[in-house]
């Protein structure tokens, strides 16, 4: 499943890295602890979590995540845009909560790591 | 931000006293002094620790040999390497600013240090140890941002506002932060940032055994901001 799939399907709004979503999505993270996601989530994974400050963007980076959702429509910072641009990592935006996007997530194949 | 930009920056803005906190490291904080020494400028020496819960803490000793200890029991609970290209040079330098080395060590990483041990060890040097909630107004890494609330008996000497909120608004926003003084600070990551908030200390001398009494109002000490 690659990430336009996941934004098409579940109304994800982009804020940063819209000519990135060809990328496959091999699996799911989330957690709000960055040390937790720095230790815990893979390569190709998209991580969900409610932080909108820009370091998100730097342990996707690092980790080679394919992208970041965030949650209850929150709305990344403007740092965080622009990193999030300048390192080439998609930022979406769902309207849910965590627990039930994670949930449709998971119904629609992504599974956890 | 270099040892003498930090210092440059600090005298521009008039500042008497600073305190230095690179994010889980100390290894620049002698630097500093050093280079603040030459033109009287006082530095108070500490770290700004990332604990399990992600809450971040400013941590001041009076001995360096204090902050140092303190800095391995960090580094002790401190696990992963740096990426530069995500995370940017983590360069140490020395009181000329020259380039002495590279921690290659997860800075921006959290300790696996709960609060409250940080705070006990903070506390149990051989001179006086400061700890400060910082930026408790911010949602991000702060303790009220991670856990909603200050846990009860939590033994913090101070929380600390950031430029975007009062003393008194914080004591309105967060009625846990009327259990602890509270003072302002610029949480300063540019020079340009130095000096943006302050908090006036009225004591004897610059030290954090003075500071924790202005803190307490004890001995005619005041901690005004």
């Amino acid at each position: 499943m690659k990430l336009k799939d996941l934004v098409r399907e579940f109304g994800l709004e982009v804020k940063a890295g819209a000519g990135l979503l060809d990328r496959d999505v091999t699996g799911g993270y989330v957690s709000d602890l960055m040390s937790d996601v720095l230790a815990h989530a893979v390569d190709g994974n998209v991580w969900v979590t409610l932080h909108i400050h820009q370091n998100i963007v730097a342990v996707a980076a690092h980790k080679g995540l394919a992208g970041i959702i965030l949650v209850q429509g929150r709305q990344p910072e403007k740092d965080t845009v622009a990193k999030a641009a300048e390192e080439g990592i998609p930022v979406m935006v769902s309207a849910f909560p965590a627990f039930e996007l994670v949930g449709r997530l998971y119904k629609a194949g992504i599974r956890g790591a | 931000m270099s040892p003498r930009g930090v210092v440059r920056a600090a005298l521009e803005k008039g500042l008497d006293l600073i305190g230095v906190c690179d994010h889980n490291s100390a290894e620049n904080v002698l630097a500093v002094k050093r280079a603040a020494e030459r033109h009287g400028l006082l530095v108070l020496g500490g770290m700004e620790v990332a604990s399990s819960e992600e809450a971040h803490f400013l941590v001041f000793f009076d001995l360096d040999d204090d902050l140092l200890r303190f800095q391995e029991l960090v580094y002790g609970h401190l696990s992963g390497t740096n990426d530069e290209k995500a995370f940017g040079q983590q360069v140490v330098a020395d009181e000329d600013d020259g380039v002495t080395g590279f921690s290659d060590r997860l800075l921006i990483g959290a300790s696996s240090l709960p609060a409250q041990t940080i705070i006990d060890a903070a506390h149990a040097g051989t001179g006086e140890g400061l700890v400060v909630a910082a930026h408790v107004d911010r949602e991000a890494f702060s303790i009220i941002g991670q856990l909603g609330f200050i846990p009860e008996g939590l033994s913090l000497d101070a929380v600390e506002v950031s430029e975007h909120t009062t003393a008194e608004e914080a004591r309105e926003r967060f009625p846990d932060c009327r259990n602890y003084p509270v003072i302002t600070g610029s949480d300063a990551h540019a020079p340009e940032d130095i000096g943006k908030r302050h908090t006036c200390f009225i004591m004897e001398d610059a030290s954090v055994g003075e500071i924790k009494k202005a803190l307490a109002g004890r001995d005619g000490r005041k901690a005004v901001c």
